[in-house]
């Protein structure tokens, strides 16, 4: 029977079926942050239990660890310093893997997992966060999970998991040279709704994806949880395997060959059925931004700013209006009315080398600099892509432009009762949530592409780059 | 983990699309490594007008005496969407809420639900407005039944059916712990593991 990607994936990792909705699921990789790792593993330890495949599981230190040079366990997020530690010390007393605060390898949880190896095509991978679903972009099965989970499958290898309908969604046409993909999957947000792709497991397809980049194709599936969606996935191809070539985890030589070979049968067949298809036309796809409180709050950058009365219901009409309270926004007028306070390139989404040197060709094409009054930052995602683009002199690039050059981390993507914007600030932000208070109290996050922040900071107020 | 059978109590609406879990429970209110001493972060971007000093919004239903002692949670799609955090759950069920009534609910806060005893019932639009309507008569006398076992929400004379997958059923109404249910497959585990190793042996680290 011709089957989907997804279907592929599910049954290579299929123990048994535990009821005609729920399977038990081999689970390949757990990969922990101090956030949510540290309570399951303190939780499987208050069970007495330990890893059960230890070099199965990996931690990172990311989500609280403060991203200021010369950090230390000490962090501005109020008990920060007891996850620091508490994850420190389980993941010893649990002898599994751990990128500590300065460990050469330490990054953001997904921005790690594929550039070490540890995410593999074909595999699956789970971590308690819900951003897990980036690493399809390698064609793996990737998923976020809570913390009860989490310490079920360091326990037992497995998963309990009702299985999700299938959805493709193909781009037809090339992306155009000014969009990325991040306006990409911006695009299918405001298109398909927040809630577009719930218990679905989307396929990304089409030439354009082909087209993408490993890195690309990681921030596209990076936003599928903000489509509500269980996973996304990408057909693996050559592009994945020359990515991962010699990574740390990756299979050794010795297994390479026939990895590949495993690899190269994970794709849909061309008669598989879908329980929903869509397609979304990207021939003339503009930089997106966020105007609101979700990120299905997303237009073309230059487009007006919906007006509530022409809500189509009464839910939705409060919705932007709440939303435009929110951001301080009129109803009709233009994101590049707006002038910024602070613009930020960095989290699990854009902060690949890929993407600081898409900001970084901008700033040293154009010359320009930083807007007086706006605070610029640019946190790389791992200390493998720091270590990367200052070899190229980005850091450089990036500092005499006015951006701040931090350690790496999860940083200002998220508030945490430590380092914040400040109250009420507009911010033009690479992240993945423009959620109310997500970078700091009142803060109004407009969601945009590494390209679109730089050129917005640059001309200190929301705009895209490129020839308009 | 807590079971659930059956539960009236009174209902708190809160009919907003994509509640997110950043303002269930604010990431700066989990101040500990720990599920619990999350009750003051509840929903606080729109409980207080000021945080830090916790002034209560009034406009909030939670600061409302109609709503007193509320358990039952009403609110519309993609409910808990957003960050994968469990506390948003614990958070719900330290503040005495059992049930959540949605349109829909964001995967990965339905599976948390289902795993601390916090039901999660799906409703359409209108029935969600029904209900609404009648609790909003006198919320402390008007309170729903939630019923499991039947699959009801029974309010006055109406009662609402609600789907819920036969599994997912079984594990709320024992209660039963899943590391303990699926320690009874061990063998089939171990089997596929064996043969997995000789077809994918590169996925095995323990063996470099
Ligand atoms: S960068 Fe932001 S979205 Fe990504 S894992 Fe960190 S906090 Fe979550």
């Amino acid at each position: 029977m011709p089957e989907t990607l997804f279907d592929k994936l599910w049954r290579a990792h299929e123990i048994c079926q535990l009821s005609d909705q729920q399977s038990l699921i081999y689970v390949d990789r757990i990969v922990l942050h101090e956030r949510t790792g540290s309570i399951a593993l303190a939780s499987l330890a208050a069970r007495g239990r330990a890893v059960r495949q230890r070099r199965h599981a990996f931690c990172t230190m990311d989500h609280i660890i403060d991203t200021t040079p010369g950090r230390n366990d000490n962090t501005r997020m109020p008990g920060g310093r007891d996850f620091i530690i508490a994850t420190r010390t389980a993941a010893q007393e649990m002898d599994i893997t751990l990128f500590d605060i300065n460990d050469p390898d330490q990054g953001i949880v997904h921005v790690i997992s594929p550039e070490l190896g540890i995410a593999q095509p074909g595999a699956t991978l789970v971590c308690p966060d819900s951003h897990t679903c980036s690493l399809g972009g390698l064609g793996a099965l990737a998923w976020g999970v809570g913390s009860t989970e989490a310490t079920h499958a360091l326990a037992t290898s497995t998963l309990r998991v009702r299985r999700p309908g299938n959805h493709r969604i193909e781009f037809v046409g090339d992306l155009p040279a000014a969009a990325t993909a991040k306006d990409m999957i911006l695009f299918v947000i405001r298109e398909l709704s927040a809630a577009g792709g719930a218990g679905q497991a989307l396929e990304f397809a089409g030439a354009a994806v082909r087209q993408l980049s490993v890195e690309g194709r990681l921030t596209l599936c990076n936003m599928a949880t903000e489509l509500a969606a269980f996973t996304a996935v990408i057909a693996p191809d050559q592009t994945v395997f020359d990515y991962l070539k010699g990574r740390p985890y990756a299979p050794t030589a010795a297994y390479w060959q026939a990895a590949e070979t495993h690899w190269r049968t994970f794709f849909s067949d061309p008669t598989a059925r879908f329980d929903h298809e869509t397609t979304l036309s990207i021939s003339h796809l503009k930089p997106q931004l966020s105007w609101g409180t979700s990120p299905q709050h997303s237009m073309d950058w230059d487009a007006t700013i919906p007006d509530p009365e022409q809500a189509g219901d009464a839910v939705t009409r409060d919705a932007w209006r709440q939303a435009q309270r929110y951001m301080h926004l009129q109803p009709r007028s233009r994101l590049s009315d707006y002038r910024i306070d602070a613009a930020f390139i960095g989290s699990c989404t854009n902060s690949r080398l890929s993407d600081l040197r898409m900001a970084g060709d901008y700033l040293r094409r154009s010359g320009f600099r930083v807007a007086p009054g706006v605070k610029a930052l640019c946190v790389p995602g791992s200390g493998r892509v720091k270590r990367a683009a200052e070899a190229e002199g980005l850091d450089e690039v990036f500092r005499s432009a006015g951006f701040e050059w931090r350690e790496p981390g999860c940083s200002l993507c998220f508030y945490a009762g430590g380092e914040h914007f400040d109250e009420g600030a507009r911010v033009v932000s690479t992240t993945n949530r423009n959620f109310e208070g997500r970078q700091g109290l009142q803060v109004r996050t407009h969601l945009a592409s590494p390209l679109s922040v730089v050129a917005s900071a640059c001309a200190g107020y929301l705009t895209a780059a490129g020839p308009h | 983990m807590q079971g659930f059978q059956s539960h009236t109590g009174v209902m708190m609406p809160l009919l907003r699309d994509n509640v997110d879990t950043d303002v269930i429970i604010p990431s700066r209110e989990m101040r500990t490594v720990s599920k619990t001493g999350l009750l003051e972060g509840l929903f606080a971007p729109w409980r207080y007008l000021q945080v830090d000093e916790r002034v209560p919004n009034t406009d909030f239903p939670m600061n409302q005496s109609s709503f007193n002692g509320a358990s039952i949670l009403l609110a519309g799609t993609n409910f808990g969407c957003g960050s994968s955090r469990e506390h948003a759950v614990w958070a719900l069920m330290e503040a005495g809420f059992r049930v959540v009534i949605a349109e829909s609910f964001a995967t990965i806060f339905f599976n948390n639900a289902l795993r601390n005893g916090l039901l999660p019932v799906a409703l359409s639009r209108e029935a969600l407005i029904d209900l609404m309507e009648w609790c909003a008569i006198d919320p402390q006398v008007h309170r729903p039944t939630v019923d499991l076992q039947t699959g009801t929400v029974e309010a006055g004379h109406q009662q609402i059916m609600f789907e819920m997958a036969s599994d997912a059923r079984t594990m709320l109404l024992s209660g039963l712990d899943e590391i303990g249910l699926t320690e009874q497959n061990r063998d089939a585990i171990e089997t596929f593991e064996n043969q997995d190793r000789q077809r994918r042996p590169w996925i095995y680290l323990d063996q470099r």
